[in-house]
């Protein structure tokens, strides 16, 4: 072990390598959600022009069925791993057929407006079951403890989440940049009438689009699940926060969403070591400079 | 927008001025009955908040910008009101003014980094600045974190007048309410105003005919925070408290439904839809959190079936404009 010391123009502040790599760490995780949320959030902003504003009460939800799923049925971490995500993206696609597939026509604001109210009426609902207090889910066996490397120490589990999100992340990455179904969903982006032309039901397309980008925010969720309490609240304050990232990273790269999501999760666990008062603003400080000084986002387009 | 057809003797303009006239009759008459009938702390209480839906509806009505952090202005106003008026002895009207004066600092930075992006993103951008000032409130001393500011002196209005007395306080607030009122429907009719609803309706084409449509909308986005503020300023003289709930973001959730359900871009919808939302806060408060999913089911109805919103319908139905 030993001590990083900040040199004496900000303050001079030691920490113990321990802490400053522990709070790294934190800071991977909360960037992997971010990534994992603001990546979501781009896809399907991609495809239906909506920003999805339910997409926090769909994190909370994932969270919410794992823990639902280990109470009734006994089955834990891992199979909720799967089902989870594949029972609130299926709610998701029942809200796209049943609301937002009427308003793609009308401007996004409307969108955004129905979306917030999906977001509390599934947060109102959560609470009045479970009330707003957190929950907490157990760690699988399988990944319990961690591996002391010298410097600091690294919990199995949350080199595990690090690793899964990077993973996730890029694999969705690879299918569409790199695939031709990837290719297809791009060209739908571009100029959705001209692909239908060509057979392709774009109408199923957007629909599982969507699904696929709330079962992603269903993963984040059931990987927080056993890191945070389980709580109703849990994801109206992220999303706020997965927001201010998109403008940040602008919405027209997927690996800028992916980049800037682990960035600014690592910049905020270094400020909260460094400048504990100041870790709930950073993100918002650092969209307004970049605001300042580059108005299109880090890898947005000029609209 | 304003196609001038003549029906019978009356020109369309001349046809809604009239009716807007009717209705701001009967509104004016309503509002010096209602203490007499309902519990005046609520209508005062309903008037800040439709103040409030009115300064949010001039952005997204009339200049088609949707501010998703309108509680910044609100409650960033309702805490140095009810600070200066508490720790500072200042008068009611100038805590008030103090708290409005507060808004309008805010609106200006928030709004020249906000207008720096178009449409969805300025949303956002508005939420992330009001959750980024929910913080500061939260830590900030002056604001007594999680308890707010309580026990707010009400003071005496000029030096004079007592503003313990519901009937005083309640004079004070209609006269705030109407002046705000009164000024939004001059921004609104004014050259000003006709040139924000040019860019709501194409913006490239209002910066071809050489508007600098940015300023346009910083100063309407000014305007806008510092009516909020108004609203948030003058809502804390009367409840006597400033608190977290005024910075957070449901607050700013709570002012878009207003105005969605009244009617966006119509001048009397908000006041009607902040009636009709504090009146089922107040009638399913025993029910608890089910008044979150009834605000959920409210929005998501709204923007399905009911775009238009109560006032906006009627005026349809009417083929009026209110």
């Amino acid at each position: 072990m030993f001590e990083l010391c900040l040199p004496a123009i900000l303050g001079g502040k030691c920490i113990p390598s321990a802490a400053l790599f522990g709070q790294l760490l934190i800071g991977l995780i909360n960037g992997s959600f971010y990534a994992l949320l603001s990546l979501g959030l781009a896809v399907i902003f991609g495809m239906l022009n909506i920003i999805n504003f339910t997409h926090g009460a769909q994190y909370m939800l994932g969270a919410f069925t794992a823990y639902i799923i280990l109470q009734k049925t006994g089955l834990g971490y891992w199979p909720a791993l799967i089902i989870a995500p594949l029972i609130v993206g299926v709610l998701g696609i029942i809200i796209e057929r049943t609301m937002l597939q009427w308003l793609y026509k009308l401007d996004h604001l409307y969108g955004l407006l129905l979306t917030f109210g999906v977001a509390l009426i599934i947060e109102g609902i959560v609470r009045n079951e479970y009330g707003s207090a957190g929950l907490p889910y157990t760690l699988p066996d399988s990944l319990r403890g961690g591996q002391n490397l010298g410097f600091m120490f690294l919990p199995n589990y949350r080199a595990w989440v690090v690793g899964a999100s990077l993973v996730v992340c890029f694999g969705t990455w690879f299918v569409i940049e790199r695939t031709r179904l990837g290719a297809y969903l791009r060209a739908a982006t571009e100029n959705p009438t001209l692909v239908r032309a060509f057979g392709i039901n774009v109408p199923r397309m957007i629909t599982l689009t969507y699904g696929f980008g709330v079962a992603l925010a269903a993963f984040a969720g059931v990987m927080a699940a056993p890191i945070y309490n389980v709580s109703p609240q849990m994801g109206a304050e992220l999303i706020i926060v997965v927001f201010a990232v998109v403008v940040i990273g602008g919405m027209g790269s997927i690996l800028g969403a992916i980049l800037t999501g682990f960035g600014l999760g690592v910049i905020e666990g270094l400020t909260k070591v460094f400048f504990p008062e100041a870790s709930n603003t950073v993100i918002f400080v650092i969209m307004a400079i970049v605001l300042l000084v580059r108005p299109a986002g880090l890898f947005g387009r000029r609209a | 927008m304003e196609r001038v057809t003549e029906t019978g003797a009356q020109t369309m303009p001349e046809r809604h001025e009239r009716s807007q006239w009717i209705a701001f009759a009967v509104m004016v008459a309503a509002l010096l009955a209602a203490p007499f009938f309902v519990y005046p702390l609520f209508v005062m209480q309903a008037l800040c908040f439709a103040l409030f839906a009115l300064a949010f509806n001039l952005l997204i009505g009339y200049v088609g910008l949707l501010s998703f952090g309108h509680a910044l202005y609100f409650g960033w106003a309702s805490y140095l009101s009810a600070y200066s008026a508490k720790a500072w002895g200042f008068t009611p009207e100038l805590a008030i003014l103090t708290g409005t004066l507060t808004a309008a600092i805010c609106g200006l930075v928030a709004g020249s980094l906000a207008i720096r992006r178009q449409g969805i993103y300025f949303a956002m951008i508005t939420l992330a600045l009001a959750q980024m000032m929910f913080f500061v409130a939260l830590q900030a001393k002056f604001t007594g974190g999680e308890d707010g500011i309580q026990a707010v002196p009400r003071g005496y209005l000029f030096g004079v007048i007592d503003l313990r007395n519901d009937m005083a306080m309640y004079a004070v607030v209609l006269v705030v309410f109407l002046f705000g009122f009164l000024f939004i429907h001059r921004i609104i009719h004014s050259p000003f105003g006709e040139v924000l609803k040019a860019i709501r309706e194409n913006e490239p084409r209002a910066i071809s005919l050489g508007y600098k449509t940015d300023r346009y909308k910083l100063i309407a986005f000014v305007l806008s925070a510092t009516l909020a503020g108004l609203a948030g300023s003058t809502k804390a003289i009367v409840l006597q408290i400033a608190s977290l709930t005024d910075v957070n973001w449901p607050m700013s959730g709570e002012v878009v439904l207003m105005s969605l359900v009244g009617g966006l871009g119509t001048i009397f919808g908000p006041i009607v839809g902040a009636i009709v939302i504090l009146t089922m806060q107040y009638k399913l408060a025993p029910v608890g959190e089910w008044v979150l999913v009834i605000q959920g089911v409210i929005f998501v109805a709204c923007v399905l079936l009911f775009r238009r919103g109560i006032v906006g319908e009627i005026a349809h139905k009417l083929k009026i404009r209110l």
